[in-house]
């Protein structure tokens, strides 16, 4: 009870003029970076930083944080109007946000969105106030085999339940993570794969190059190829009344989607080195498979838009959690989030709690109210961005492309990364004719510097004993669930050989 | 397409190898005391990149993905003359960006895309390819403080004027 009624201060602090007009000003700013390729809540929280100066901490870091829930809301805009992921936080919002646009259900997509990561953020913050200590000591007990043993599960969400050609699956995930690779050794420290000695490799290879290339370029060429440049948004019509009865049927189709991704996005976040793109994806993995129709996804259904959502928002809000209980980052944002406050002259840590509860409970009352008011400026911004839609293609893709290869300068500030987008985007297409599967190689790109770590960090803690990853209690199921549904399609397979002999 | 899918196939084996080769430029077991080494894990990748490239040829030669029984051509005319439009395009926009700025290059771009390829009016064209670039200038030099390539000399001019606007 002590809590709720810190957190009643805490609304009370939030919903001061000056704090409340923050929030406003935040959330939009927010969402239109986030909508923006190339652009994430990393980017609006560092550039706006030195802004912050200006006022009061408290209110500083109210700021900061609604940017960033304004920019998890935006993500999803990008993902579904264009087909591009703003930020690796909304790759698995594309898989069925851009077919519902393409089917002209814009409009449905961007509602289910909304929803879906007010519903996220909110359960997050109720995870958050009631459970805040125990969950950072849980936080704790993960070490490198159980993160490895979580990105495993990860992959194997893709692999087991994918409908795709499974060679072609994993050779896409093995490139994605080969990819990841280029650069330099993080561990050793040596240059690694600087592909034909070219030295802008040196730098490695980022997600957004792959993600625009493949996505803003490959995928944009196949549609004009495909349909021949006629491309038809069948008439995304937008109305008030449509809005209320797509937000019925988003609640409706969405539901499971967003449980599931609000309860796993927020766990997931709250884990330092695992944040809201895992969290996402396994999301994304899990409501499929527990859908009673697994085929609907990928095709353009609600909960394939929900369950990412939900689960972004929810793990935005849970990779807080580590920061402020223990001074750990779960996240880039976080972590310049957790440099400001220094600059402040704040300690996060368990004193924070202690020593600056007014602080604290202020910026939990605004995760709140920071929510509530991006559910509605994300809602009255939804004309806006289903008007993008109703442009003839020959005005839409030009523009697509130019927000592709500007947003992936932004991103890099890199000729060689630019280039990169277009070789990618070319082989994208190629690949993409002969049914290779490319959202995993995204995947793989994103989880890959997670991953390898890791999994080193756990062989050298275990001397190379890959046991590891079976004997501890919580990596040892979790590695088996993985290992079972990579296994699941041959399991299937052989069911099936059987019953057919039998028959 | 049949033809097509076994020689990407082919040439994705070689671009295994390829990375298979580059990887073992470092330790590819496990060093004592250190761990695997660090071309542990990119070397196993693409080794197993290789050997799905010898599953996809298995199953072309079983004929099991619809690529490998098709007897269509990967494109027709129509889609090579598209696809070379539209990527060219691009291509240039990227290589133009040296030479007449970011900025510049967007302008460009939108004036061959909307005008020839999507053959629109003149002035939607000039209306589009003008005040989007100046957008994106004020978005990105003014409230990101992000700047973008400049070009050549010959577009100092043009900077100057809009950096007087901004500062």
């Amino acid at each position: 009870m002590e809590a709720l009624s810190f957190l009643a201060d805490g609304v009370l602090v939030a919903l001061e003029p000056l704090n409340l007009l923050l929030i406003l000003i935040g959330v939009t700013v927010g969402l239109f970076i986030g909508a923006m390729p190339g652009l994430g809540s990393v980017n609006g929280v560092a550039i706006l930083l030195p802004i912050t100066f200006l006022v009061p901490p408290g209110s500083a870091i109210i700021f900061l944080a609604a940017i960033y829930y304004g920019a998890m809301y935006g993500g999803a805009i990008s993902s579904i109007t264009m087909g591009i992921p703003g930020a690796s936080t909304a790759v698995a919002t594309t898989f069925d946000g851009r077919p519902l646009a393409l089917q002209g259900r814009a409009s449905l997509a961007l509602v289910t969105a909304a929803i879906a990561s007010f519903v996220g953020g909110t359960i997050a913050n109720v995870l958050f106030t009631l459970f805040a200590p125990l969950l950072a000591t849980m936080a704790l007990s993960f070490g490198p085999p159980e993160i490895f043993a979580l990105m495993l599960l990860a992959f194997a969400t893709f692999v087991g339940l994918g409908g795709d050609d499974i060679p072609k699956t994993i050779f896409s995930i093995c490139l994605g993570l080969v990819l990841a690779t280029v650069g330099f050794d993080t561990i050793s420290g040596e240059p690694r794969l600087v592909l034909f000695e070219i030295e802008g490799f040196l730098r490695g290879i980022g997600f957004i190059v792959l993600a625009i290339g493949v996505y803003g370029i490959g995928e944009m060429l196949w549609t004009i190829e495909q349909t021949r440049g006629e491309v038809t948004t069948t008439n995304p019509k937008m109305t008030m009344k449509g809005m209320v009865s797509d937000s019925k049927e988003a609640m409706r189709r969405g539901w499971k989607g967003t449980g599931i991704g609000s309860l796993l996005g927020f766990f997931v976040g709250v884990l330092p080195a695992a944040g809201a793109t895992p969290g996402s994806l396994m999301s994304y993995g899990v409501a499929k498979m527990v859908s009673k129709n697994p085929e609907e996804y990928g095709k353009g259904t609600p909960d394939g838009v929900a369950a990412p959502e939900a689960a972004n928002n929810s793990a935005s809000t849970g990779s807080m959690l580590p920061m402020l209980t223990l001074g750990i980052p779960g996240s880039p944002t976080t972590a310049i989030l957790l440099g400001g406050m220094v600059i402040w002259g704040l300690t996060p840590g368990p004193r924070l709690f202690v020593d600056e509860s007014e602080f604290v409970w202020g910026l939990i009352g605004s995760f709140y109210i920071s929510n509530i008011a991006a559910l509605f400026i994300n809602l009255a911004f939804i004309p806006l961005f289903v008007w993008m839609l109703r442009m003839p293609f020959t005005i839409l893709a030009p523009l697509i492309f130019v927000l592709s290869i500007v947003g992936g300068f932004a991103a890099s500030r890199s000729m060689h990364d630019l280039w990169l987008i277009i070789i990618f985007g070319l082989a994208a297409f190629f690949l993409r004719k002969f049914d290779y599967p490319l959202a995993p190689a995204v995947l793989a790109i994103v989880l890959g510097p997670i991953a390898e770590p890791t999994m080193r960090q756990s062989l050298l803690l275990s001397s190379g004993d890959p046991t590891i990853f079976f004997t501890r209690p919580i990596a040892g199921p979790i590695t088996v669930v993985a290992i079972i549904l990579i296994l699941l399609p041959a399991i299937k397979l052989l069911r099936r050989k059987r019953s057919e002999k039998l028959a | 397409m049949r033809q097509g899918e076994i020689s990407l196939a082919g040439l994705l084996a070689l671009f295994s190898l390829y990375l298979m080769w580059k990887s073992a430029e470092l330790p590819i077991g496990y060093i004592r005391g250190q761990g695997p080494g660090g071309g542990f894990w990119p070397f196993w990748l693409s080794v197993g990149m290789l050997l799905s490239c010898v599953a996809i040829a298995w199953n072309w030669w079983r004929g099991k993905s619809p690529a490998s029984v098709s007897d269509e051509p990967l494109m027709d005319a129509f889609g090579w003359r598209t696809v070379l439009h539209v990527g060219g395009g691009v291509i240039a926009f990227v290589a133009l960006i040296s030479v007449v700025s970011m900025y510049g290059a967007v302008g460009l771009f939108l004036v061959y895309y909307l005008r020839f390829l999507g053959r629109h009016s003149w002035a939607l064209t000039l209306a589009i390819a003008i005040v989007l670039p100046i957008g994106l200038f004020f978005f990105f030099e003014g409230a990101m403080q992000i700047s973008m390539p400049q070009g050549l000399p010959f577009t100092q001019p043009f900077f100057d004027v809009m950096y007087d606007i901004i500062y």
